[in-house]
């Protein structure tokens, strides 16, 4: 019973605040034509410079399929207190993992196949945490090994710009700005490690060089 | 009833020519992809289909009254204002800035929809002009102050003083008594005068340029816009703007062909300072908001120069 009465809330949450800010407020600007899955298991993985990434990836997809839609988060942020805890796993639905540090016993890419093995269309950011505005870090390995631990699942790059603008990190003011947002083809896992994170890396440079407008100063 | 149709009848009428025109323009869209099937018409078409989109928005807004003109201007200022510090450079360090700077749209469209003239002409050039340096200098990061300071204030000024005038028109009092916000009068008239003619002055520069244009006019510029465009433009919008001034507003006609003349001119010189602005940033549109035209300020950039002025020009002689 609780569990739908929070999936109503879920929805009405991103139906009636999220995707009406995310369209009006902030408003998107797709570079290219958008390449979305429309069904689960699917794993989306984006560059992250805000929380407000989370939002507008999950505008993106249609609400009918919101119910399989989970963010990958890090348990010892979203869990913290109880009631941020309640907010993050039932209304923006995510998926907590333990973040690995010395401790070898947690498996957060073992987690997140066994959600996408589920039909969940995940969503993923490879850099880790959201670091400077509007500047990309180095994508980390755990992507990598998770495509290969389910080699069928079709995984789509979003490349998004303007949102390190809006709310960037360790800033609770939002000023809205146009977000820009570029697709690209789904892939799939191939050769080895190494050559995916490189075909990886070159998609989202590419998506990058696409969006000509200014960073910050 | 929402409107008084009795006040609104010219509108309704002149509108009603203008869907009438529209219809046409489709048919000739369809009739030409249907003709030369080679040909991609697809922009063409974009085009059309949003002119009906503007055009039925703005018509609805009209219909219901100032207040609803009103918050439609508001939110227009709003997208071209964000639209606006998307494509420029700004600081990191102004967020809180430009936080004010949005801030003051909804003061704005509130003087106007209290009808304060007084505050609304110099909310923005005055308080606005001083407050935005005095907020930039607590945030105390001198590097490209003067560029990102001057780079607010144009923004500001562009879309939220000068399309605000706009708003102003709708509120201008028929025979000298307050406006009130539910029912239109003679403003709504002066608005739809001045907002057709430059949007077809800019159709008008187009056609003209495209069936006739030889000399680059601003080749550093713009270089599609040319001497015959500019002139065939400015007189269709004189010879159309004495036709209407005798429907939609207080003028005689050859009242009406000068100040067709001058929204002509001043629609061109707003185009031509708006391209100058993403020729500099080195982008085609300020955005993409509108399939087959590009953002809002693609579409509003001759507006900015002629609403001010044509606004000022009736509340000297008329109001």
């Amino acid at each position: 019973m609780m569990k739908y009465i929070n999936l109503a809330l879920r929805w009405l949450f991103f139906a009636l605040i999220i995707k009406p800010i995310v369209k009006i407020v902030i408003g998107l600007r797709y570079q290219n034509t958008p390449i979305l899955p429309q069904d689960g298991p699917a794993l989306l993985i984006a560059n992250h410079n805000s929380h407000l990434d989370t939002m507008v990836l999950i505008s993106l997809l249609p609400l009918k399929i919101l119910h399989k839609v989970q963010p990958v988060a890090a348990a010892d942020y979203f869990l913290k207190n109880k009631f941020m805890a309640w907010f993050a796993l039932n209304i923006i639905g995510i998926l907590p993992i333990e973040r690995q540090g010395k401790d070898k016993s947690v498996d957060p890419v073992g987690q997140c196949a066994e959600a996408l093995n589920k039909g969940k269309i995940l969503i993923f950011f490879p850099e880790g945490s959201r670091g400077e505005p509007e500047k990309m870090t180095d994508l980390k390995y755990g992507m990598v090994k998770l495509a290969e631990k389910c080699p069928k699942v079709p995984i789509y790059p979003v490349y998004m710009h303007g949102l390190g603008k809006t709310l960037p990190k360790g800033d609770a003011l939002f000023v809205p700005f146009f977000c820009d947002v570029v697709f690209s083809e789904p892939m799939t896992y191939e050769n080895s490690q190494e050559s995916f994170y490189g075909e990886v890396k070159k998609r989202f440079a590419d998506m990058q060089g696409s969006v000509k407008l200014p960073k910050w100063d | 009833m929402l409107f008084d149709f009795e006040s609104m009848r010219t509108v309704t009428q002149v509108f009603m020519f203008l869907l009438a025109g529209l219809s046409l323009a489709t048919v000739i869209g369809w009739a030409l992809s249907l003709k030369n099937k080679q040909k991609d018409y697809t922009e063409l078409k974009q085009r059309i289909n949003s002119w009906w989109i503007m055009i039925g928005i703005f018509g609805l807004a009209l219909l219901m009254g100032p207040l609803v003109t009103v918050l439609l201007f508001a939110m227009l200022s709003f997208i071209a204002l964000k639209e606006y510090f998307s494509m420029t450079p700004t600081r990191l360090v102004d967020r809180k800035v430009l936080f004010w700077a949005y801030l003051t749209i909804p003061l704005q469209y509130y003087w106007i929809a209290t009808g304060w003239y007084g505050m609304f002409i110099i909310f923005i050039p005055v308080y606005a002009f001083l407050f935005i340096p005095f907020r930039m200098v607590l945030a105390g990061d001198t590097k490209n102050y003067l560029r990102a300071v001057g780079n607010i204030h144009w923004g500001l000024m562009l879309t939220v003083f000068t399309l605000s005038h706009l708003a102003y028109l709708v509120m201008l009092p028929s025979e000298g008594e307050y406006q009130s916000l539910t029912m239109s009068g003679d403003g709504a008239a002066l608005l739809l005068y001045l907002v057709m003619l430059t949007q077809l002055n800019d159709v008008a520069q187009y056609v003209w340029g495209k069936l006739m244009g030889t000399t680059p006019i601003a080749p550093t510029i713009s270089p599609n816009k040319t001497r015959e465009g500019l002139i065939g433009g400015v007189i269709t919008t004189g010879v159309l703007a004495m036709i209407l001034a005798v429907l939609l507003t207080p003028m005689i006609w050859w009242q009406g062909l000068l100040v067709g003349l001058g929204i002509g001119i001043a629609g061109f010189i707003g185009d031509v300072s708006l391209s100058a602005i993403k020729r500099d940033i080195g982008i085609k549109d300020s955005g993409q908001l509108i399939p087959g035209h590009g953002g809002i300020l693609d579409r509003l950039d001759s507006l900015t120069f002629t609403a001010p002025l044509f606004f000022h020009v009736m509340r000297y002689f008329y109001f």
